[in-house]
């Protein structure tokens, strides 16, 4: 709310603000403190940690967790897996999406309101996941880096958002003008329009890197080698079917295998979540921006 | 100039060719939905057949009667406590979860400093960025016998509670973990429409001496109405697609009572057993549910408030 009230606030209104200040500073604990408390319990003593008791800061250094984490070998193997999905993943769908995007927001394209149609029916309706799995398979995808990629290639969703970037992001002038400089229709979304769109190249960049990187069900469904599998079923298979205890080295005394065990979940957590968590307070703003831009059409 | 051209009613071939590099941007695209989208939905005539892999899609046999896999799924008992958790979780989740982000929304927007507005705002869309597997992970991790909730209850007077194992908390977590998980991400659409709203109607108001409760309820509910009545409208069409990622990740042995729901027994019984037709079958029958509610909710909101997304 922009507008400022040059009268006194009343009893109400100071109330009103105060219980409303009041609910929002526990919101935003309710929201951060289970994140900052899988972080210092990441590198707490496990004695404290498992005592449950409320971590505010961190009581007694340990570090052995982690040390444990970054020399578990099969974890990086789905780092890097995850890297490469994520990567190679981003640019198929960046590659299917902007160009379609731009081709859509155009009004005078012959055609435009059936296209859409196709697009946006698949977001009400869709074959399931057995007709998709057999798709995959008569594709000759299964376990392959494609059974990541492909599935998730297109989302109608940001192909709206980023349509309704171009929509009220280019003047319609700025075509016409280029269209009397004998400018084609790829001249243009290649030379002017892509160049004036860093920014929804941005989001869309952060959208699909993002769900690239939290892919699971896919890999659980269309990968069958363990060498093949991201990082998001590793993080399942450690924490969730409890094979942690089977991270430590054989050495270990029982008691300080123990110790690690639950100490290495929440080790595992944080370095899977990382870099997202890292990358978000440069990246948010282009979030929100798209999040908007998707809410005008939506 | 090409501009005018859409308002001629039958465009000439010669128009619609001059487009053709158009076309040509949006052919990965259009590629990529007829292939990943419209062929699964052909591929759904395997719910009246008796797939075989071996001969595909067309070749496989009929099944006899058509609606076989039908009438097995809702010949067991697991198909109607599948249907009833996923009814369930999805109406509790609707009634719940849905006005939440609409009432964050509207709080947000009274915090009168434009830099403490925007902090909240960063910090609660943050968990949007967690991937199902790690908020799962989180959940069991903090509510476990010796986490730190049961420590918190337990020095409260509470007794230590199996969370993540017992029936009767599954649907708190699912729900309670998907509005920490959305709630901001979600409130950024009402939130636009807040800021959309012409400063001349507090000033009105103002002037009338409303208070802030007042112009809470009849500036900014009415008017961010469309747009609420808009998402609930896209919610209640994906009312039966409920997170079954999630859903998985958060079922154990003890809790499937609960937690089985449509999307999940189709995973297990089409992949993990490969009954490709009765899954498909079941996952049709999901669909169609999903596809008629979505149908009705648009046309009763058409008729109502005169809004609707098709």
């Amino acid at each position: 709310m922009t507008h400022k009230s040059n009268m006194k606030l009343s009893a109400a209104d100071l109330a009103f603000n105060a219980i409303n200040v009041i609910i929002m500073a526990f919101v935003c604990i309710i929201i951060i403190y289970p994140l900052y408390y899988v972080l210092l319990a990441s590198v707490t003593d496990p004695v404290i940690v498992n005592s449950g008791k409320p971590l505010l800061w961190i009581e007694r250094l340990y570090l052995n967790g982690f040390a444990e984490t970054l020399s578990y070998n099969p974890l990086w193997t789905a780092y890097g897996n995850t890297i490469i999905y994520t990567l190679s993943g981003t640019a198929v769908s960046l590659a299917a999406t902007i160009p379609a995007a731009y081709a859509l927001s155009r009004k005078d394209m012959y055609g435009r309101k059936p296209v859409m149609f196709i697009f946006t029916f698949t977001m009400f309706f869709s074959g399931g996941i057995i007709p998709l799995y057999i798709t995959i398979r008569s594709l000759g995808l299964y376990n392959s880096i494609w059974a990541m990629i492909m599935p998730a290639a297109v989302s109608v969703y940001n192909l709206i958002v980023c349509r309704s970037f171009f929509e009220s992001g280019l003047p319609d002038e700025l075509l016409e003008a280029a269209k009397i400089d004998g400018c084609s229709d790829f001249g243009f979304f290649f030379k002017i329009a892509l160049p004036l769109s860093t920014t929804i190249i941005a989001v869309m960049c952060l959208f699909y890197a993002t769900a690239m990187w939290n892919q699971f069900f896919n890999a659980l469904m269309y990968l069958q080698d363990d060498n093949k599998m991201p990082l998001q079923v590793a993080l399942r298979n450690l924490v969730l079917m409890n094979q942690a205890n089977q991270m430590g080295s054989s050495g270990d005394a029982m008691i300080t295998k123990q110790k690690l065990a639950e100490q290495l979940k929440y080790c595992v957590v944080v370095v899977s979540a990382a870099p997202l968590l890292a990358a978000y307070p440069f990246l948010q703003k282009y979030f929100a921006k798209g999040v908007t831009l998707g809410a005008v059409k939506g | 100039m090409k501009a005018t051209n859409i308002y001629r009613r039958t465009p000439s071939l010669k128009a619609i060719l001059s487009c053709w590099q158009l076309y040509a941007l949006l052919i990965p695209a259009l590629v990529w939905v007829f292939v990943f989208a419209y062929y699964p939905m052909y591929g759904l005539i395997i719910a009246f057949k008796d797939y075989k892999i071996r001969a595909g899609i067309l070749a496989s046999p009929w099944a006899r009667p058509a609606f076989k896999y039908f009438m097995q799924f809702f010949s067991t008992s697991i198909a109607w406590q599948a249907i009833r958790n996923t009814v369930i979780i999805s109406l509790e989740s609707l009634v719940i979860a849905f006005p939440i982000p609409v009432v964050f929304a509207i709080l947000l927007n009274q915090i009168q400093k434009k830099s403490v507005q925007k902090t909240i705002q960063t910090i609660s869309y943050a968990p949007y960025f967690m991937s199902n597997v790690v908020v799962v992970s989180v959940i069991t991790v903090l509510f476990s016998a010796n986490g730190v909730v049961n420590s918190i209850a337990g020095s409260l007077g509470g007794k230590t509670i199996l969370f993540t194992s017992l029936p009767q908390w599954f649907r708190a977590l699912f729900i309670g973990s998907n509005i920490w998980q959305t709630m901001g991400f979600n409130a950024v659409i009402f939130i636009a429409a807040l800021t959309a709203i012409s400063p001349d109607y507090y000033e009105a108001a103002t002037i009338d001496g409303a208070s802030r409760f007042q112009k809470i309820l009849h500036i900014e509910l009415p008017l961010i109405m469309p747009t609420v009545i808009l998402m609930l409208i896209l919610a209640i069409g994906n009312i039966m697609n409920i997170g079954y990622e999630k859903a998985y990740l958060m079922q154990n042995g003890s809790n499937t009572i609960v937690s089985e729901l449509i999307s999940t027994y189709v995973y297990k019984v089409g992949l993990q057993t490969a009954q490709y037709s009765f899954a498909t079958a079941v996952g049709l029958f999901n669909s169609l549910v999903n596809f008629i509610i979505l149908i009705i909710a648009n046309k009763a909101a058409k008729k109502l408030s005169g809004i609707s997304i098709f």
